[in-house]
């Protein structure tokens, strides 16, 4: 007599399934786990080719790379070159591929690779503390075009960043006056363009960019030039004033640190191609969840064999909403209430026809012997006990010939759960003396029914996917179970049962 | 394939499988009280106190050991029943009905050895029957001399009567009957006709077997809306006292009539099927609406077996 109110019954299953649903939406924008299977994400695999002419001496190559390019994420990262030492250096702020060797001759060629993921929430890379601007020093007559030029461009201007624009403006080659030509010759115009923004009191640096467009080789950066608005570093393309880091750059370095440095060789110089790939978005997620905190919860982090163990356990709770389904609402009369879920477990690893065939066999064999066992007069415990054994032989058997008959599938009979067979047999063999064949055939068949739904559900590359890389979605199927567990209406087959009412309706 | 729209299923008031578990007995059946009525030595024990007759229990086998007992105790015997104290759904009774020579002669008319009757005493005792595989122990109670007035209905075996009793208030009956197609047992699913009974006179109302309406009986032959079950009251009565005796809200009480000791108590069900509303030709869940709606419950067995009489006749 236990009459409660069942609202915090549905509260909790609703909690439960919006918990799921939210916690996978969560993983799945933050880690970008793709709910959908084979879904590809484009990946710039960069190559620096770095060639030296080496001279009988020890060779140190110390080449600057890309700690937190704006608008990408750094995937993998290795260096190709045989005999090298190699290692990544990491000093404030900044990055360095490091190779040496003890003795270096003739040309030489190292090789970088770094993919880089496109991700427009990449976070920034933030100056410890705010940059100032360097001091720069004059010569006339160069101080005083200097000072006209700033002054134009402060007149026109409100803000560093228009500033900015308005001097690149002026220094363009259709803009130029004659005080521009004094000062600008092509080799030193970005240069002359970071002086002269210092000189106005804006800290400025030049930054070396990849344009990035598929199957380019020997490429070369492509100088820009960095601001400090006082917040972050702004990015100005040099040539056309234009603000701002397009999708396809990538700043390969930013700051006034050397590209590359060789000690030991000569002729030194660098390279790039680049290559658009795509990745599965699944492994993408899997590669970068090490370095995100929600990783925790998922299970990228354990050994493959446990994580292929937990792929088929999760299989399991699919299994049991669909027998929880087909009994609560269909009425399917199945022997042994999870039986059917073993046997699709079973299914999954034979797969269906094979798996099928081989149950079949062993429990029709199975039944045959159990109705000698039965006329042993046997106690019970040592009748399910000799049955165990008798199944094993029966597998075994099977196995044998069926790989003697060059049919591998024969083996794959040793998936199913020995124990959980000889009860079937059991109470099969009970049920036929007890009841007929016709029960016997009824729950089989009902079982075998069930088997086969659960094993077409858990073997759709779908809820694989999903029960493994989105383990919350349990969440969902757990509120589901329980709210079917409330489902006082009608069963499927009582509409059937019931159909003689219709008489006194 | 004929459906049944849920719609008139619904108008009906028909109960189902699911409605049952949740909102009757998960809501009325206290878990502790379940040994009491899956053991029936429990079970004949417990409603002994409230008065509730059931059969003559001879021996109660309980260890393999004890089987040796049987064979000296069933020597002056000529008929018994032999049933698993946890078995549920009449599995592993076995009716014997006289002699023949050395051999029991069962209800079905099959000779049977002592040796055999042993090897199913051991199957008991190992928990064959059993409700969840765990050893049991096995009885052995004198054979129920149907009275003739329902014996001959019924093909072989003892027609009993389920009574629903719903927290005190015999509900429903229905009286089954066994066929050849049952094997001499009185389960619905195995092929027995099944009577619905009306509760305010105990007459037939109309039959099933196989949940197809019927007129007749199929093996004798005699028409079945004729039956009249002698004091009617007393069963009802009998049925509602199993309540204060389980504490159960939600069971099926199985009587039998016995031509000397008038109604005994077969056993009780916590989990009675659903097939009693084919029988009966309605729905449970009016009356357990009715039942449940009321303000002050009767509180002797009389006086709900009276109210339910009243209620629920179809007069």
């Amino acid at each position: 007599m236990t009459v409660r109110s069942r609202i915090p019954f549905y509260v909790a299953v609703f909690l439960l399934i919006t918990a799921g649903i939210s916690f996978a939406t969560w993983r799945h924008i933050e880690l970008g786990i793709p709910w959908m299977t084979g879904e590809q994400r484009p990946v710039w695999m960069i190559e620096a080719r770095v060639d030296f002419e080496g001279q009988g001496d020890p060779a140190q190559v110390n080449l600057h790379i890309p700690q937190q390019p704006p608008g990408f994420r750094i995937l993998t990262e290795q260096a190709a070159s045989p005999g090298y030492g190699f290692s990544i250096l990491e000093s404030s702020g900044s990055r360095r591929a490091e190779w040496t060797k003890r003795e270096v001759t003739g040309p030489q060629t190292l090789y970088f690779k770094a993919q880089f993921v496109p991700d427009e929430t990449a976070p920034e890379q933030r100056p410890a503390r705010p940059p100032r601007p360097q001091a720069v020093f004059w010569e006339e007559p160069q101080a005083t075009a200097v000072r006209e030029l700033l002054s134009q461009a402060t007149e026109r201007s409100s803000s560093p960043e228009s500033m900015t624009r308005e001097l690149i403006l002026l220094m363009q080659p259709d803009n130029r006056t004659q005080n521009t030509t004094l000062l600008v010759s092509d080799e030193n115009y970005l240069r002359l363009l970071v002086r002269m923004l210092n000189h106005a009191g804006i800290a400025a640096r030049t930054a070396d960019a990849l344009k990035l467009e598929d199957a380019r080789r020997r490429q070369q950066l492509v100088p820009f030039l960095q601001i400090y608005n006082g917040k972050r570093w702004l990015t100005f393309d040099p040539r056309t004033a234009e603000q701002g880091v397009p999708e396809n750059l990538l700043l390969w370095r930013q700051g006034s640190e050397s590209l590359l440095d060789v000690l030991g060789g000569d002729n030194s110089q660098v390279s790039f191609s680049m290559l658009r790939q795509t990745v599965p978005a699944l492994q993408l997620a899997t590669l970068e969840a090490s370095s995100n905190g929600l990783s925790v919860l998922s299970f990228y982090q354990l050994p493959i064999e446990e994580q292929s163990m937990f792929r088929m356990l999760l299989l399991l709770p699919i299994g049991a909403l669909m027998v929880a389904f087909m009994r609560i609402v269909i009425g399917v009369r199945t022997s042994g209430t999870f039986m059917p879920v073993l046997i699709a477990v079973a299914f999954v690893q034979t797969t269906l026809v094979p798996g099928l065939i081989a149950f079949l066999s062993v429990v029709a064999i199975g039944l045959l012997l159990r109705g000698y066992l039965s006329s042993l007069n046997l106690l019970l415990v040592s009748r399910i006990s000799a049955l165990i054994i008798l199944v094993i032989f029966i597998t075994a058997g099977l196995s044998i010939v069926g790989y003697q008959m060059g049919f591998n599938t024969g083996m794959t009979v040793t998936f199913f759960p020995m124990v959980i067979i000889a009860w079937t047999i059991e109470r099969m063999s009970i049920l036929w003396e007890e009841e007929g064949p016709r029960e016997v055939l009824a729950q089989g068949t009902g079982s075998l029914f069930v088997a086969i739904c659960a094993y077409l559900a858990m073997s759709t590359p779908l809820a694989g996917h999903l029960t493994f890389n989105f383990p919350e979605l349990h969440l969902v199927i757990l509120g589901l179970i329980l709210l079917m567990g409330q489902y006082t209406g009608y069963k499927l087959s009582e509409l059937r049962r019931f159909t003689p009412m219709k008489a006194y309706d | 394939m004929d459906w049944i729209s849920p719609r008139s299923l619904t108008r009906l008031g028909m109960l189902n499988m699911n409605r049952r578990n949740v909102d009757y007995i998960a809501r009325y059946n206290e878990r502790s009280s379940y040994p009491l009525v899956d053991n029936k030595l429990k079970t004949k024990l417990a409603v002994s106190e409230y008065g509730v007759t059931t059969p003559k229990l001879l021996q109660v086998v309980r260890q393999q050991h004890e089987i040796s007992h049987f064979r000296e105790m069933a020597e002056d015997l000529s008929g018994f029943a032999i049933k698993p104290a946890k078995g549920s759904g009449g599995k592993g009774i076995t009716v014997i009905i006289g002699r023949d020579g050395d051999d029991f002669v069962k209800a079905s008319g099959a000779r049977i050895s002592v040796a055999m009757l042993e090897r199913h005493l051991t199957n008991i005792l190992a928990g064959l029957y059993s409700l969840a595989g765990t050893p049991d122990v096995a009885i052995v109670e004198n054979l129920v001399q149907s009275s003739p007035a329902l014996a001959k209905y019924s093909f072989q075996g003892v027609p009993d009567i389920r009574i629903i009793v719903f927290q005190g208030y015999p509900v429903m009956a229905m009286l089954r009957l066994a066929t050849k197609a049952s094997d001499g047992k009185a389960n619905l699913h195995q092929g027995a006709v099944g009577v619905g009974l009306d509760i305010g006179t105990g007459k037939g109302l109309n039959a099933v077997q196989f949940n197809r309406p019927i007129t007749l009986h199929p093996d004798t032959g005699l028409t079945l809306e004729n039956i009249h079950i002698e004091a009617w009251e007393d069963m009802l009565e009998m049925a509602a006292r199993c309540y204060e005796a389980t504490g159960l809200g939600y069971m099926g009480v199985d009587l039998v009539v016995d031509a000397q000791e008038g109604p005994l108590l077969l056993e009780l069900n916590a989990r009675p099927g659903l097939a009693i509303q084919m029988a009966n030709g309605c729905g449970l869940l009016p009356r357990l609406k009715n039942i449940e709606a009321l303000k002050r419950p009767h509180f002797s067995p009389r006086e709900r077996a009276q109210y339910a009489m009243e209620a629920f006749s179809r007069r």
